[in-house]
């Protein structure tokens, strides 16, 4: 996309020369470095409960956040009204922050090339709501016709299209469109007047309409929310204490998430409070455990062009074959543990200060056939499905809770199992990997990681594992 | 209180729906300046400082609905949010129990609530950065083993909070809040735990000491070092204030009007029975004087109120909206809630847990064998079925003391058994948010560890 054309441009009227007048605002009491990141956003959500659509809303907002470094410190300041005198205004309260000589002169602004990752012509927010209040409709209707026992069902498709334009004192320019849509269906079901379960399935990504029309479908996870929840109508008491776990492929790379991926962003690692600091090239998982960060995957919920500091994403590798190699970085980081950036930096919204952040995180595949990985284990967990998860940096320590899991017996599944939540020490867990199936998978697209409040896509995903010893919390 | 303008466009967006089509429109509109300073190893960190506006609104158009929102509060911004909510209510089902709540249910309480303090306003930047950098500098002083530290951190937040509806329903109301926290972290050979501990009020004046904050945080984190794993057994489970709060963050998902019309809580249809112990009362007030969760009206224009939901075990009354209790056939408790726009969801008010007699020190000394957890992880809650297994760390009790700290295990048990097998409700009863609760202990719980 071409500055000249961008929306920042026709609709709000900046020039080249305003964003240097405003970065230069930025810098006059001082500092490193200073960007400015302009945001419009446009959201609607669909919902449906008992067969009627009773919600539909949509939103526009926008605003500019001006951020000042100088050394480690930071100054912020966001104003959500385009006009010039209220980002100058934001420039210079971002300003105090620092304490020297102005800077004068041309940042030299400057358009690089990025990729072109989403290449979706009419975002889903572009198209007619009569077409995507039918997504959530036919979810409905497929839910109740997948199994006589799903007795509620509920739908929700969202989507948005964030439209963002990065400038900095480094020159770089930086903009782009980013369209994502996702569809979640959750069902209930109950037998002979018993106690109801819920299942719950969703998924979507950087992609056109035609995704949930040709690829995956409002009855996809319609059926899937209600294969769920009936399953786990017959769940017995789930075992606690350790034992053999086997992760299903797809969003059980949540473990990923949790146990390796939090602990790997640099400003916890700067700062020495994570669990990995100061372990690059030490042995923190079985010789089998290759895991990446990828934020350049086509269409997926967790990539980006850019990131929100305007750096081009790239796919990051955060342990080979069990060794430590990297940590997740963005521009203060970097800047200061004299690292580069790898693309890292992102933020909610204009009202945030950028951190290093995941994309998509997933391990690579590994050998083994995951029907033999199940057959090897003579008592153990299998899980498919989870909720959230959780971690403490400092400990190490992190949670994931198992929504749809089943007992391995003599290396078959036998009965699916209650609700409960696994847990473990990140450097430690993926020692116990011994075996790794070859067939990875990544999630449907439906991940939303939450760190110091603010909120980001993200995707994960993961090959048919086994773990010999990880801690399940069940009640039996 | 002044009126301020917004209130005037409040009211006129609710024209202006009318006018294009709405048989009902409400609108919110809120603003807000936040500022945070944070302060990390005794130097500045990051300063934040920014105001924001945003206005929604929602209409009904027969019993079909349709929402927006915006942050361009110019002309054009303003026609567009009335279009876009009209736009909706064409793809919108008629639903027969959509709509407003009637006119005689509307209103605001009377009196201050002390929800807004002026101090906020004028403190100075240097003032808030002392705090935290005070509130810090005792935690990296309270030992040598605290021997790093995330920052401590200042905030403030002064917000206006405007809504209007087409039954005649017009008020706004100022708060304001201020908060300090610290999180040092402590380090023992191997062993590295971090922990936090804070102060909020609505006015500077009614913080804690920063000293204290700091030197509560540095504890916290101490105590945490060197944990063992336990063996996987069954015991009797003690919650410190600080975690005991999450239960009724259980509770209010399980009495939420919503989750009871769909049957989607273990507590559905069991108004009127024993859900808990006979120790156990609960209440929900949006009407104390200068706490977190007090408001004159909620989300829909309803007064602010009092609702016993469980009183000596017995359940006696869901949370509920205008929408949730026409589903129930039951009148709202006022407990309407939502951001700009959409249709209103539910939210509690002050949510706390009477406190009991003894003090936590009894509590705890009634235990021979068993875990006082301190913290808790992730989301193992499903209030469908009531199933609980978190992570967990704390402190063992051995023969009536807290004996050595304890981490990487789980709790688990199911909320239906817990709530009824409360053997002890503490004391120590204080608000440091809007859910409340003192020191509880629950008979029994399988604790996952080794």
């Amino acid at each position: 996309m071409q500055f000249s054309e961008s929306i920042f441009t026709t609709r709000f009227a900046i020039s080249r020369q305003d964003l240097e007048n405003y970065l230069a605002e930025a810098l006059s009491q001082g500092g490193d470095y200073a960007d400015l990141y302009f945001e419009y956003l446009l959201t609607s959500s669909i919902s449906i409960d008992e067969s009627m659509v009773k919600s539909a809303a949509q939103g526009v907002s926008m605003g500019v956040g001006v951020r000042v470094i100088a050394g480690e410190r930071t100054g912020y300041a966001y104003s959500d009204d385009l006009a010039p005198e209220k980002i100058r205004k934001a420039a210079r309260v971002a300003a105090h922050i620092a304490a020297g000589p102005g800077r004068t002169g041309s940042f030299g602004l400057n358009e690089g090339v990025s990729h072109n990752l989403y290449p979706v012509v009419t975002a889903p927010t572009e198209t007619a709501f009569t077409e995507r209040v039918e997504l959530v409709k036919r979810a409905d209707k497929a839910a109740r016709a997948a199994d006589p026992r799903v007795f509620q069902v509920q739908a929700v498709y969202a989507d948005n299209l964030r439209y963002t334009l990065v400038a900095t004192s480094d020159g770089v320019l930086a903009l782009d469109r980013q369209p994502l849509a996702r569809m979640s269906v959750w069902a209930l079901a109950r037998q002979d007047g018993g106690a109801p379960q819920r299942g719950h399935a969703g998924g979507g990504g950087r992609v056109e309409l035609g995704y949930f029309l040709n690829e995956k479908t409002p009855e996809h996870f319609a059926r899937e929310a209600a294969r769920e929840a009936v399953a786990m109508l017959d769940a017995v008491e789930a075992p606690a204490g350790e034992m053999t776990v086997v992760l299903g492929p797809g969003w059980p790379g949540i473990l990923l998430h949790e146990a390796v991926g939090h602990g790997l962003e640099a400003d916890f690692n700067r700062k020495g409070v994570s669990a990995f600091s100061g372990r690059i090239g030490q042995k923190v998982a079985s010789e089998l455990c290759t895991v990446v960060d990828d934020g350049t995957l086509s269409g997926r919920r967790g990539s980006l062009n850019v990131d929100d500091e305007g750096r081009a994403t790239r796919r990051n590798v955060l342990i080979e074959n069990g060794v430590l190699r990297g940590y997740l970085q963005d521009r203060l980081s970097s800047t200061l543990m004299h690292a580069e950036s790898t693309g890292s930096g992102r933020r909610e919204s204009y009202a945030h200060i950028p951190m290093p952040r995941m994309t998509n995180t997933f391990m690579l595949a590994g050998q083994s056939d995951p029907e033999e990985i199940l057959r090897s284990v003579p008592k153990g967990l299998y899980c498919v499905n989870f909720g959230g998860g959780q971690v403490d940096i400092t400990s190490g320590n992190f949670v994931f809770s198992a929504s749809e899991s089943y007992m391995i017996e003599d290396g078959k599944l036998t009965r699916p199992v209650r609700n409960a939540t696994l847990i473990g020490n990140g450097p430690e867990a993926l020692k116990y990997v011994s075996m790794v199936g070859n067939d990875l998978r990544l999630d449907e697209g439906i991940g939303t990681c939450g760190k110091e409040g603010q909120s980001v896509p993200v995707g994960v995903g993961i090959p048919t594992i086994k773990i010999d010893r990880m801690t399940v919390g069940g009640t039996a | 209180m002044s009126e301020s303008h917004l209130s005037g466009l409040a009211r006129e967006l609710v024209g202006r729906a009318l006018e294009a089509g709405a048989s009902d429109a409400e609108c919110t509109i809120a603003e807000g300046e936040e500022f945070s300073a944070n302060v990390r190893m005794r130097e500045i960190e990051s300063l934040k400082e920014a105001g924001s506006r945003g206005a929604g609104l929602r209409i009904m158009k027969g019993r079909t609905t349709g929402s927006s929102y915006t942050s361009d509060l110019s002309r054009e911004g303003l026609d567009r949010l009335v279009a876009a909510a009209i736009e909706l209510a064409e793809i919108t089902t008629g639903d027969p129990h959509a709509g407003l709540p009637d006119a005689d249910e509307l209103g605001s309480i009377d009196g201050d609530l002390g929800l807004y303090s002026a101090d906020v306003e004028g403190l100075e930047t240097e003032r808030k950065i002392e705090a935290a950098r005070c509130a810090e500098e005792a935690a990296l002083s309270a030992d040598p083993r605290i021997f790093n530290s995330e920052g401590a951190s200042f905030e403030t937040h002064v917000g206006r909070h405007i809504f209007a509806n087409s039954r005649g329903f017009a008020g706004e109301y100022r708060s304001s809040y201020c908060s300090l926290s610290a999180a040092p972290v402590a380090r023992d050979g191997e062993s590295m735990e971090r922990d936090y501990w804070y102060t909020l009020a609505r006015g500077f004046a009614g913080l804690e000491p920063a000293e204290q904050v700091g030197r509560m945080a540095a504890e916290r984190a101490l105590r945490r070092l060197n944990p063992v794993k336990v063996p996987t057994q069954k015991v009797p489970v003690v919650f410190e204030p600080r975690t005991a709060r999450t239960l009724l963050d259980n509770l209010f998902e399980a009495v939420h009007g919503m989750a009871i019309y769909r049957h989607e809580s273990f507590l559905a249809g069991k108004l009127g029975q024993k859900v808990a112990a006979g120790n156990v009362t609960v209440i929900d007030d949006a009407t104390l004087p200068g706490l977190f969760g007090s408001s004159p009206f909620d989300d829909e224009g309803v007064p602010s109120r009092r609702t016993v939901v469980i009183e000596g075990g017995v359940l006696k009354s869901y949370l509920l909206n205008s929408y949730a209790a026409r589903k129930l056939g039951l009148k709202t408790t006022g407990n309407a809630s939502r951001g700009l726009t959409g249709n209103a969801g539910i939210g509690h008010g002050n949510l706390y847990l009477e406190k009991g007699a003894p003090t936590a020190e009894q509590v705890i000394a009634g235990v021979a064998d068993g875990f006082y957890v301190t913290e808790l992880m992730g989301f193992g809650v499903n209030v469908v079925t009531g199933d609980y297994s978190r992570g967990a760390a704390g402190l063992w009790i051995r023969n009536g003391e807290l004996a050595y700290a304890v981490s990487e295990v789980t709790i688990a048990g199911n909320l239906k058994d817990m709530l009824l097998n409360i053997e002890a409700v503490g004391a120590d009863l204080e608000f440091r948010g809007s859910v409340a609760a003192p020191t509880l202990k629950i008979g029994e719980m399988t604790v996952g560890g080794k």
